[in-house]
């Protein structure tokens, strides 16, 4: 089932990409296949394959339950949010932050997890940023 | 001759003490980050170049350093492999076969000495093959024109789906899927903005980097929070017990052959491009146990099924960098991303780098040996250490991953936008995990898409629209063949594989019921 729904999936961006193409503005430099020939026949192998899967589905994987798939989505909106946070509080805070939350995820206490997200968000500022002069985000107090 | 005066050059550039000193940890770096397991060597060079990239490492160093953790993270690879059964990688699958059995036998200490022996037996010999082959491969290149480069591509592209997926419409949408990736931006021939639906942010493209580390590293720290508390995973490792750490000299004899034997086969399969690694460790234990397999040792804990593996897939780690250094089409995943690192360091592999950075290629070649030589004698004695860094547990191993993930990243253009774009394709990643397509062929698509189109659209200003142009030199007609042949082979194959593994099945069925 999972297959045929990525089947499914692959056609409609198939015909994605053919609509993309179609909209590219043709320019006056032109090599006879021109810039929408390759993304269109790309798309037509999309299209084929998604056609293959759709006719010879494999055994569908284990998706994950409900609650799992929560889990799931919060790791990955943290991931967005520290992204988002990053030029906002700076590396250290936001590092540990999202470094305690993950570690609690995949099952430590919270102590443990706020001790580790600091003690990463600390390691990896001192040899990136103090031995290795790599630049990582600033926040409003310089780190 | 020639190349044995270039490797001399080659040695003198590597020999300073700085560049001693970066492959040293090199190797150390990346056989910590292969023995972890979860990581590999695909994901430990992925999400190091950006953070060296960043440090502003000259090229020669850089390289160096890289490729020294590649080679490491592949001998460590082997020692998740042995000790905990979970391979660090698609060649180290076969190592679990017998490796593991060793290790349950209490000879883990003799099965990691050996695959470290084969592993440099095979790295070694191919390093060879690589002084002596690639400037050949060179001189054939010339005779590639745009119309054979697209049909080496497309060979790359039919190979590589071939093994690393048992369905070969998988391997082809993830090979479209990256393809179409990389088809984001301005067009380079005409200077067109292609889906880029106006936003700036995208003229660029889509960072080769950027799709690496969010398809490699961050979908695992996801798959590694799904499965955690179902057992799946592995959370702080049940250590096995050692035993003696160098092996009896007879063992040692006794498994010649198959190091020999493991060599060769994995070189050949590492240079055609596409195959790689996996394809040498495979071929190299499928053959060894037809050889060798006598009192049905294999699978039980022979050494020898340790051995040929091992020697193979180092082999073929060697041969697949002929192709990518000599045309600039990797053979395996690992060389994709060895060829990310090129790119990433400005460095444009094919014929040309021969002779434009002849210092950068032969010291390459020479920081190979060094590697080799250097992780021979590390991992015997530092086997103990490693086993105690398996210990660590995934809960704050992951988290570190993810979060050095984004230091790279961030490192080079400090742009959010990448972080996002890094996210999505870690979500992604997660999902053509659960639905079994292969993530090789999206980096492949990826990282060649836009040279594969360039050549198709050369070939075709050339011949002025004539599509026959593409099949008209015998070398792209027997390349095509190759690719034809080597895309449908595994279907075949495949069938006949599950036949006789039904069969087997039935057989055993009935012989356990009477």
């Amino acid at each position: 089932m999972s297959d045929r729904i990525f089947g499914s999936v692959c056609l409609g961006l198939a015909a994605f990409m053919v609509w993309g193409a179609s909209i590219i503005e043709e320019s006056f430099i032109q090599d006879p296949l021109g810039p929408k020939a390759f993304p269109v026949l790309i798309a037509l192998v999309l299209a084929l394959c998604g056609i293959a899967m759709w006719l010879k589905p494999d055994q569908a994987p284990q998706w994950p339950g409900t609650r799992k798939l929560l889990e799931l989505l919060w790791a990955v909106a943290v991931l967005v949010i520290y992204a988002q946070a990053l030029p906002v509080v700076g590396f250290v805070f936001a590092t540990a932050i999202a470094a305690s939350f993950l570690s609690w995820q995949l099952g430590a206490t919270i102590q443990q997890a706020s001790v580790a997200g600091v003690l990463i968000s600390f390691s990896i500022y001192a040899i990136f940023h103090l031995v290795l002069g790599l630049s990582l985000a600033r926040g409003p107090l310089g780190f | 001759m020639d190349a044995l005066y270039s490797l001399a050059d080659g040695f003198a550039v590597a020999l300073t003490w700085q560049n001693l000193g970066l492959a040293l940890l090199g190797c150390f770096l990346g056989t910590m980050i292969g023995a972890l397991p979860g990581l590999g060597p695909s994901n430990g060079v992925a999400i190091l170049i950006p953070l060296v990239f960043s440090i502003g490492l000259p090229a020669t160093p850089a390289l160096i350093l890289l490729t020294s953790v590649y080679y490491g993270a592949m001998y460590g690879g082997r020692i998740s492999s042995i000790l905990l059964n979970i391979p660090g990688d698609e060649p180290a699958m076969m190592t679990t076969l017998d490796g593991f059995p060793m290790a349950q036998k209490g000879q883990a200490g003799e099965a990691l000495a050996i695959s470290g022996i084969a592993s440099f037996v095979g790295a070694f010999v191919a390093t060879w093959g690589l002084v002596f082959l690639a400037p050949q491969l060179v001189k054939v290149a010339l005779l590639f024109g745009p119309a054979e480069y697209f049909a080496l591509f497309a060979l790359a592209f039919a190979t590589l789906g071939g093994l690393s997926s048992k369905n070969q419409a998988k391997a082809a949408v993830a090979a479209a899927i990256g393809i179409a990736i990389a088809m984001i931006g301005v067009d380079g021939q005409t200077g067109v903005p292609r889906f880029t639906f106006n936003t700036v942010h995208f003229y660029d493209g889509v960072d080769f980097l950027v799709a690496i580390v969010g398809l490699f590293a961050v979908s695992e720290v996801l798959v590694f929070i799904e499965h955690r508390g179902t057992g799946q995973g592995s959370d702080g490792a049940t250590v096995v017990k050692l035993g003696r750490i160098t092996p009896p000299v007879a063992m040692l004899k006794h498994t010649t052959g198959a190091m020999g034997r493991g060599t060769v086969l994995g070189f050949i399969a590492g240079v055609l491009p596409g195959a790689g690694a996996s394809l040498g460790s495979f071929i190299a234990y499928a053959v060894e146990k037809k050889v060798s397999n006598k009192n049905d040792t294999f699978g039980r804990g022979d050494p020898r099924g340790v051995a040929a593996p091992e020697a193979g897939n180092n082999a073929a780690a060697g041969g697949a960098l002929v192709p990518m250094l000599a045309l600039g089409v990797p053979g395996s995943g690992t060389t994709a991303v060895l060829l990310a690192m090129l790119l990433a360091l400005d460095i444009t592999p094919g014929p040309l780098l021969f002779t434009k950075n002849p210092d950068v290629v032969w010291g390459l070649i020479a920081a190979l040996f060094i590697g080799n030589v250097m992780l021979l004698a590390m991992n015997i004695p530092m086997v103990g250490l490693f086993m105690r860094l398996l210990a660590i547990p995934s809960k704050y191993l992951m988290p570190s991953v993810a979060m050095i993930s984004f230091v790279g990243i961030y490192g080079i253009s400090g742009s959010i936008f990448d972080l996002m774009v890094m996210i999505g394709f870690g979500v992604l990643g997660w999902v053509l995990r659960k639905l079994d397509v292969p993530l090789v062929p999206v980096i492949l698509g990826l990282l060649l898409g836009a040279q594969m189109e360039k050549n198709l659209r050369r070939a075709m200003t050339i011949s002025d629209g004539e599509l026959s142009a593409l099949v008209s030199s015998p070398l792209a007609i027997g390349l095509w063949s190759m690719a034809i042949i080597g895309f449908i082979l595994p279907m075949i194959l495949g069938r006949f594989v599950r036949a006789s593994a039904l069969k087997k099945e039935q057989t055993q069925h009935s012989e356990g019921a009477s």
